[in-house]
């Protein structure tokens, strides 16, 4: 049944491509043959679009780009520009400053997790899925999976430039590592945020519009850049209370060999009414859309 | 495991005053269907006619605001898990991920169906194959064509083989080749037991396809029936005429509206001319009544030919859903070019 098939380039007044005939014979036998298994699990079902979203990676490997170089450049930029005034030297304060960064970058690329329930939504795929007889949230589940590794490159670059920069956490390995697992849970925390959005706008455009207006504010208000003392008390009590700030201080006593103490509380507070909260409104969106 | 007895019999769906607004609008206005398993059931109309909302509702994906459907016995909003495990479906919105190859979404759908990385990859090959699609398998899905993109929408939708196929304008903007494809895969589907319900905008497709056809306009059912029903309710048929002399036509029209007792339309072609037969039990008064269409036009030419008018060609046909839609709206039906050429040719 191999008809000749012509791949000519789809394209602007392309010419109809040549199709080879469906075979009825074969669909049919298709279709007789065709046992339905058992629905998969929800942890199955949430790997698969974890799986999907690896595959994204795959074939559009550009998105990659705002985990490394927009990382680079943050490291080098606050680095040099603040260093001096701040610390004394850019290498003194690389030492504060680099557990911050780290936490404000990947809390800065959790908003393309909106984007990209957008987009699914704008390309007609969302439609497909939610008429799936499966675990409804692992749709969302899935993106998180896929976006928890692109975290972890993410936090490897930033950390690999610190290194080379002159970071040298005296929390060690475990330190480093404790403080990563720690940032990731908190990222996929912050995420539904955005799975909340995405449903909820209209368009990328509005996404990315609010996900800056949220994300801005956030991040810079925080002890990422000075100590909280050097700020006026109105602010210090936002920024004392600000999830990023608990999430960075909680980073950074890791990577410096200290224990978090109530910091980590605070972030692990945090991350689960963050997803106790919008876990329940995506989720409610999702099915009501 | 899916029960798969009563696969052909009984009903699909079943609707009882589905109402779904947006705002102001009623998208749907109360819309009564029923399908029988089994069969291709076309919902006809205009874009905007609540066609694709009724789809949405059916398959889960919206919520009713009034009214109640049930999928095989299965309520839509209470039992919505029980439907979506017998239905599929294909629309512009209900697609497949662009930037995955045809392999790569067809064994991502069937690993959350549940099957087997194995099984899916098999499976994913074979419809591939069957769909004529092998050399595309692992090229991206926005690289394929409008008529591939419509089959790797199609593979998916029957990758599971479900029970009930929502087919939203499987055609809308494909060449007349591509749609032919479309519906010899529809046809394949069907004999296979599962129930097609197709939502098209195109006259002839319906008429290609469906058992029963629904008109739906402005939200609601405006009729409802087999295709000979529908089309007997607009009259017998149709007599398309083209003279030879163009002077005649009136006169030939004035013979035509005696012998027929019909209505006649003059075309836009100064020698064509159009009489639509009443059906015979309805035919009010005179000669003509209780005789079959046939006769009827038979003894109209015989009374053109006495009055000396040279008919050049002669047709007699059914009326089309064209016309079925004109006379039940009374506006004219949305027009496509596609449309228009499938039709003439079914004239000629």
């Amino acid at each position: 049944m191999s008809t000749a098939t012509r791949t000519n380039t789809p394209g602007a007044g392309g010419a109809p491509e040549e199709l080879a005939a469906v075979s009825s014979e074969s669909l049919a036998a298709l279709l007789v043959a065709g046992e339905r298994p058992p629905r998969p699990g929800a942890l199955s079902a949430s790997v698969t679009f974890g799986w999907r979203a690896m595959l994204k990676i795959k074939h559009v490997p550009e998105q990659l780009f705002d985990v490394t170089a927009f990382p680079i450049m943050m490291v080098l930029m606050y680095t040099y520009l603040f260093g001096g005034a701040l610390a004394g030297s850019p290498q003194e304060y690389l030492q504060r400053l680099l557990p911050g960064i780290l936490v404000m970058s990947i809390v800065m690329i959790t908003m393309y997790t909106g984007v990209a329930v957008n987009t699914d939504i704008d390309k007609g795929v969302f439609d497909r899925f939610r008429t799936l007889p499966i675990w409804r949230p692992s749709v969302m589940v899935g993106y998180l999976l896929g976006d928890m590794l692109r975290y972890v490159l993410g936090s490897l670059v930033i950390l690999a430039v610190g290194l080379v920069l002159g970071f040298r956490p005296a929390g060690g390995a475990v330190g480093v590592v404790a403080g990563i697992a720690l940032l990731i849970v908190f990222s996929f925390a912050f995420s539904w945020v955005w799975t909340m959005f995405g449903l909820l706008l209209r368009t990328e455009k509005s996404v990315m519009g609010v996900s800056m207006m949220v994300i801005f504010p956030l991040t810079f208000l925080s002890d990422i850049f000075v100590e909280t003392s050097t700020m006026p008390g109105w602010l210090q009590a936002f920024v004392d209370n600000n999830p990023v700030t608990h999430a960075s201080s909680s980073v950074r006593s890791f990577m410096q060999g200290q224990w978090p103490g109530a910091e980590l509380f605070w972030t692990l507070g945090w991350s689960a009414l963050l997803v106790a909260v919008f876990g329940p409104i995506t989720m409610r969106l999702y099915n009501r859309r | 495991m899916s029960n798969r007895t009563g696969r052909s019999t009984g009903l699909a769906i079943e609707t009882a005053g589905l109402v779904k607004t947006f705002g102001d609008t009623r998208a749907v206005d109360g819309v009564d269907l029923t399908v029988p398993a089994g069969t291709v059931y076309g919902v006809l109309g205009p874009n905007g006619a609540g066609k694709t909302t009724t789809v949405k509702m059916l398959a889960t994906l919206l919520r009713p605001d009034g009214g109640e459907a049930h999928v095989f016995g299965h309520d839509v909003v209470h039992e919505a898990d029980a439907v979506r495990g017998r239905v599929s479906l294909t629309g512009q919105y209900a697609s497949v991920d662009e930037d995955l190859t045809g392999t790569e979404n067809l064994v991502l759908l069937g690993r959350l169906t549940g099957h087997s990385k194995r099984a899916s990859a098999r499976r994913a090959a074979q419809l591939l194959e069957a769909f004529g699609l092998s050399e595309a398998a692992s090229r991206q899905v926005k690289n394929y064509s409008g008529g591939m993109r419509r089959r790797i929408d199609i593979a998916a939708s029957i990758l599971n083989t479900p029970d009930l196929l929502f087919l939203d304008e499987p055609t809308t903007g494909l060449d007349p080749r591509s749609r032919n494809q479309v519906w010899d895969i529809v046809r394949a589907v069907v004999a296979q037991g599962t129930t097609v319900l197709l939502t098209t905008q195109y006259l002839d497709e319906a008429d290609q396809l469906a058992a029963r056809i629904a008109v739906i306009d402005q939200g609601r059912v405006i009729a409802e029936g087999t295709k000979g029903e529908l089309k007997a309710s607009v009259g017998a048929g149709a007599v398309h005429l083209r003279l030879r002399d163009a002077e005649q036509r009136p006169e030939a029209e004035r013979l035509l509206r005696a012998a027929l007792d019909a209505q006649v339309v003059l075309e836009a072609d100064p020698l064509a001319l159009t009489a639509r037969i009443a059906s015979g039990g309805e035919s009010g008064n005179g000669g003509g009544n209780g005789l079959a269409a046939a006769e009827k036009a038979s003894r109209a030419l015989a009374e053109l030919a006495r009055a000396g008018i040279t008919v050049d060609t002669f047709s007699l046909g059914q009326p089309s859903l064209d016309e079925v839609f004109l006379a039940l709206t009374d506006r004219p039906a949305p027009r496509t070019d596609v449309q228009e050429d499938t039709q003439k040719e079914a004239l000629a």
